[in-house]
């Protein structure tokens, strides 16, 4: 059985090979993934280990990795007071920021939007390893006002050399400013994955950003000789006061790689999850050929089994035929993953994820689970194709035509009703809970309808094929009626490749409904809410100095200036939003419907609340909100309830004195300005345009154009997704290609027939197009149906959230159907060349 | 009604067969040739075959297996290009047409009958017959469909698909479909080679109706004698020519003489 198990391999190398091709995709998507990550991973693991000391000195919470800019800093004295200690080789006090952008000589910030830009104050600090963090490679360091040394990698970015003037923006007073190139740095832990470094002189960096006063925001320790991590540490913490930390080198480089592998885990199993996608159409596609072959093959499976054959044995033969398929696919699916990971290296690197400099070894993980992944998939999918060839009757071998035993389509569609109604009760039911378990029965769900869907759409589609039929025939004549015939002489086939289709049409459709209903919502509430004539803001929300908006407001023609900033801390356990604003100001820029309570209340320690949150979370006036920022919890009382907030952005609403508490630096995110009732419109925005010149990373919108900048952030996440979803989709295509060639080498000898009695090499190419967009449009139309049902339920359980607008984006759906007979038109080019190709007498001859 | 070939018939080259009814030529072959392979792996199909197929005359084809007769009918009918020579169906010479000219002739002037397959299994009966017509978006002449329909007795069955029909019912619609395009010449490729003798017997009548009454002219190739019997003259091929020929053939007549030509044709090969 094994010799004809490997002979079919040879015999029928080409269309294995499309097979193939939808373990390769699936398994590539999930080797880029891993490799990607891993890499990334590496990455910022070298940055963590390279920029730790021997100990680490700062306040509770702050300086981890995903700390952000913190206010809290540590006097001179305490430094004085470390330097004592006799466990204390080296102290360095160290001063860091986060908001210090470098601007290259293209006037663009170097590094784009996205990646923080570190600064550092000159100290000499040496990490675990004793080498320098900062290693001066040419010039000098910074040693005086208005000097600054940058990262080798910065400098290159910003084509600046030693001795420029450099141009900055930073969160200082005032925010733009002009600093000499004195020396270029390599940072100890190698790349900078996409962050620039900008190095101050001490004194300078306490002048500029600290108020002038000899404060610190961590100090790194190097142990003396003999002393170690622990006793260095240990010895530390006796002299600290309370809320600041000691902690040893090792330790640091856990907790930050702990908080890093929490990211990094978010990051992979979101790409997994499509690689999920990826391959459960490859399962369809996998299904759909294996059965194809078999029923191909149904004569000699029947004469095999005539031949004492087991069941088994049959079964086994076509499994092992299955998982040799799986394991090569799986193979080249690495090769072609590790190139894909290359390409999520250059798409994250235009987000500002800059992983050009870091190594992208193949890891053992990544071999592992690509060839598991891929081979345990192919053989689950060849499970039932193997099971139904074990089912043939030794008498098939004698007779002339030979089906293979197969399920009524009532039964198929009785087992998707179930399941789609299951799938519906999952939704439901993902939609009651929080968090990981709720997102996970919603996927679960979703996955369930798509395969009850595509378990009746044989059924379901046959009045769509006989509609087509109908236009078919108007349209093309007969050739257009043999195209459609074709279509529903195998409906399970047919059902079994346009569903494979439908699956990354079903989830485009739902992200392009859920995008335009975000889109509308965030317009309709800045349009509803919005009262102030101009927005100031960062495109990536980005905080910027809050000298921007003290500026505006003594401008000519300005009546109020509302400052925004925005906190992430954590609120019952969940990553939540809060904006800060000054009260007064705020109701001037921003119309907020009070539902219950004033604003007027709203002073530090207090929080007003969006209604939707306030419901969710059975808050009422004077409930107590729990906020637990880097620094620490911080308690506020509810004194105020409004609507719309969410839509905004702003389900939370404090005063900065609550962000500073929490330990963050009191920087704006938006500046809403409120122009004088008599004031010409283009001269106040040409003032603040005055003001903001110099920043190119700030700009002035007025509210039409601050929905159109948001609109744009919800594109951009779309494309993200709709390019993920895309390898599902060529996936699908592929199972186009892969069905109609079969089908044409099925149907060889009905080809020659057709050519013997006068049909044109056009017209037959014409037939097998037509075939595949029917199938195309099939998937398309049954994807589309279902995406926006999910679509619409999505938008309608996340109305609290803010999605309070439901739009259907008509014209992207149309697109999207479009697109799908531009794949059946090309998915048909191999199989009609293949067909139109046959030499008439032997396809009349063939067996 | 139907058009008749307007080319003259020609002096013809030695050995052609010119005997018979002295009626038009409905497709001339001169000098035939078709070589397969090359070298020592060089087999000739067709040596040199000259031969006229008379308008509304029924001319089987018969020959041993590997004696040339099913290559004769394929280059005969557009399916396949000879290697050298001439073939004419109509006023058409085949020889230099592109495969889009050859398909035009499939569909216009040539009917096809094979000995099994014939139906395109997605259409009905009827849909099959107006196939050729269909394609080549010609309407159809329905008196001309009515009669052919009515000749070959399927008038109920219409309706039905292939796999509704038996293999004999199959023939007909086969048949039916290659008259109704109303072509200048019907091949039939043992026709009958898959029917059992009653239904083959049905199929074999019709043809020669077609003949008879429509003045259709009808190639049959064959090896069995019975089949034979049914046609006005039969042709003898053997190693790739023609050896023979017998006009109003009985089966035993032609049973003899394939005996002799088995027999005779042995020594005299190469």
């Amino acid at each position: 059985m094994l010799k004809v198990t490997w002979r079919n391999l040879v015999a029928r190398k080409l269309r294995l090979l499309l097979s193939a091709f939808a373990i390769i995709l699936g398994v590539a998507f999930v080797a880029g993934t891993l490799v990607f990550t891993n890499a990334m991973g590496r990455a910022f693991d070298g940055v963590i280990v390279g920029s730790t000391a021997d100990a680490q000195v700062a306040p509770k919470g702050a300086a981890n990795f995903d700390s952000m800019q913190d206010v809290r800093t540590m006097p001179a004295s305490l430094v004085t007071r470390l330097e004592a200690l006799p466990e204390a080789g080296a102290v360095y006090p160290q001063n860091s920021l986060q908001t210090v952008f470098v601007i290259g000589r293209n006037g663009k910030v170097v590094g784009g939007n996205g990646p923080p830009g570190l600064a550092f104050n000159a100290s000499g600090v040496r990490n675990l390893a004793g080498d320098p963090v900062l290693d001066l490679v040419s010039g000098e360091l910074p040693d005086g006002p208005q000097e600054v040394a940058l990262a080798v990698d910065t400098a290159n970015k910003a084509s600046y050399d030693v001795g420029d003037s450099v141009k900055l923006v930073t969160s200082g007073t005032p925010p733009s400013s002009t600093a000499t190139l004195t020396g270029l740095v390599e940072f100890a832990g190698g790349g900078l994955n996409g962050a620039t470094i900008t190095v101050f002189d001490t004194e300078f960096m306490q002048e500029e950003f600290f108020g002038g006063k000899d404060v610190y925001t961590s100090i790194s320790l190097s142990a003396a000789e003999g002393v170690s991590q622990e006793e260095l540490a240990a010895a530390a913490q006796e002299v600290l006061p309370q809320g600041v930390e000691a902690r040893t080198g090792d330790e640091v480089v856990e907790t930050d790689q702990q908080t890093l592998d929490e990211i990094l885990g978010f990051i992979t199993t979101f790409l997994l999850v499509f690689a999920g996608v990826a391959l459960v159409v490859g399962i369809f596609l996998i299904i759909n050929t294996f059965s194809i072959l078999v029923a191909q093959r149904s004569r000699e499976l029947a004469l095999l089994r005539a031949l004492g054959a087991s069941r088994g044995q049959v079964n086994r033969s076509v499994l092992l035929e299955a998982l040799a398929v799986g394991l090569i696919g799986s193979v080249a699916g690495l090769g072609l993953g590790y190139l894909l990971a290359l390409l999520l290296r250059y798409v994250f690197g235009r987000f500002g994820l800059d992983l050009g400099g870091a190594d992208f070894p193949l890891t053992g993980t990544a071999v592992v689970a690509s060839l598991v992944v891929g081979t345990v998939v192919t053989a689950v999918a060849g499970l039932l194709p193997a099971r139904r060839a074990s089912r043939v009757a030794p008498v098939a071998a004698l007779r002339d035509d030979v089906a293979l035993p197969e399920q009524t389509l009532r039964k198929r569609s009785v087992v998707g009703v179930a399941l789609v109604v299951a799938g519906v009760a999952s939704v439901f039911l993902g939609f009651e809970r929080d968090g990981t378990l709720g997102l996970s029965l919603i996927g679960l769900g979703i996955l369930l309808v798509l395969i009850g869907v595509s378990l009746t759409s044989a059924l379901v589609g046959r009045p769509l094929i006989r509609l087509f039929g109908v236009a078919y025939r108007r349209l093309f004549g007969t050739v257009g009626s043999l195209a459609t015939e074709n279509s529903v002489r195998n409906p399970r086939r047919t059902a079994a490749t346009a569903s494979a289709l439908m699956i990354g049409l079903a989830l485009m459709s739902m992200m392009a409904i859920f995008g335009a209903s975000a889109s509308a919502s965030t317009d309709a509430a800045i349009g509803k809410a919005l009262t102030s004539q101009f927005v100031v803001s960062n495109v990536v929300q980005q905080p910027f100095s809050t000298d921007i908006a003290e500026q505006i407001r003594g401008l000519e023609g300005v009546s109020s200036v509302a400052a925004l900033k925005q906190g992430f801390p954590e609120i019952d356990g969940r990553p939540a939003f809060v904006g800060a604003v000054e009260p007064d100001a705020i109701t001037e820029a921003v119309a907020l419907p009070l539902l219950r309570g004033s604003l007027d209340d709203l002073r530090p320690g207090t929080v007003a609340v969006d209604a939707a949150t306030a419901g969710d979370d059975g808050i009422g006036i004077g409930s107590t909100v729990r906020m637990k920022f880097q620094a620490g919890t911080v308690p506020v009382r509810v004194v105020a309830i409004y609507s719309g907030g969410n839509a905004l952005g702003l389900p939370y609403l404090v005063t900065p004195a609550t962000l500073v508490e929490g330990g963050l630096a009191p920087l704006d995110s938006l500046v809403f300005v409120t122009k004088e009732p008599g004031a010409d419109t283009g001269d106040v925005r040409a003032a603040i345009n005055g003001v903001i010149e110099d920043l190119p990373t700030v700009t002035v919108k007025d509210p039409e154009g601050f929905a159109a900048e948001q609109q744009e952030q919800i594109n951009q996440f779309l494309s993200f997704i709709y390019g993920l979803l895309a390898l599902s989709v060529v996936i699908a295509a592929l199972g186009v290609v892969n069905t109609l060639s079969l089908s044409v080498i099925e149907r060889t000898r009905e080809v020659g027939l057709l050519r013997a009695v006068g049909v044109s090499r056009r017209q037959l190419r014409t037939m097998i197009r037509l075939e595949s967009v029917v199938v195309a449009i099939f998937g398309a139309v049954l994807g589309l149906v279902m995406g926006t049902a999910f679509g619409l339920a999505v938008v309608g359980a996340l109305r609290d959230e803010g999605l309070t607008e439901t739009a259907v984006p008509w014209g992207t759906l149309a697109i999207f159907v479009v697109a799908a007979a531009v794949i059946g038109v090309l998915a048909a080019v191999f199989p009609a060349r293949r067909a139109a190709r046959l030499d008439v007498l032997r396809a009349i001859t063939a067996e | 009604m139907r058009k008749r070939s307007v080319v003259g018939r020609t002096e013809s080259p030695a050995g052609t067969l010119q005997s018979g009814t002295g009626r038009p030529a409905a497709a001339r072959v001169r000098d035939l040739t078709k070589v397969y392979g090359s070298g020592h792996a060089e087999v000739r199909a067709l040596d040199g075959v000259s031969l006229d197929f008379h308008e509304g005359e029924f001319t089987a084809v018969m020959g041993p297996s590997g004696s040339g007769k099913s290559t004769l009918m394929h280059c005969c009918a557009a399916l396949d290009v000879a290697t050298s020579g001439s073939v004419v169906v109509g006023d058409t010479d085949l020889s230099g047409l592109k495969d889009k000219e050859l398909t035009q002739l499939r569909r216009d002037h040539v009917g096809f009958v094979f000995q099994s397959f014939n139906l395109v299994p997605t259409l009905t009966a009827e849909e099959n017959i107006l196939l050729p017509v269909s394609i080549a978006g010609r309407k159809v002449d329905r008196e001309w469909y009515s009669l052919v329909v009515e000749t070959v007795g399927l008038g109920d069955r219409l309706r039905h698909r292939p796999n509704e029909l038996s293999g004999g019912q199959q023939q007909r619609v086969a048949v039916a479909r290659a008259l109704a395009s109303k072509p200048s010449i019907v091949f039939a490729d043992e026709p009958t080679g898959n029917l059992d003798s009653r239904s083959g017997a049905e199929v074999l009548t019709l043809l020669q109706r077609s003949v008879r009454e429509f003045g259709q002219t009808v190639v049959m190739v064959t090896h069995d004698p019975i089949a034979a019997g049914y046609t006005d003259r039969v042709l003898f091929l053997a190693d790739g020519r023609v050896v023979d020929e017998m006009t109003a053939p009985t089966a035993e007549r032609v049973l003899e003489r394939m005996a002799a030509l088995t027999v005779g044709s042995q020594p005299g090969k190469g």
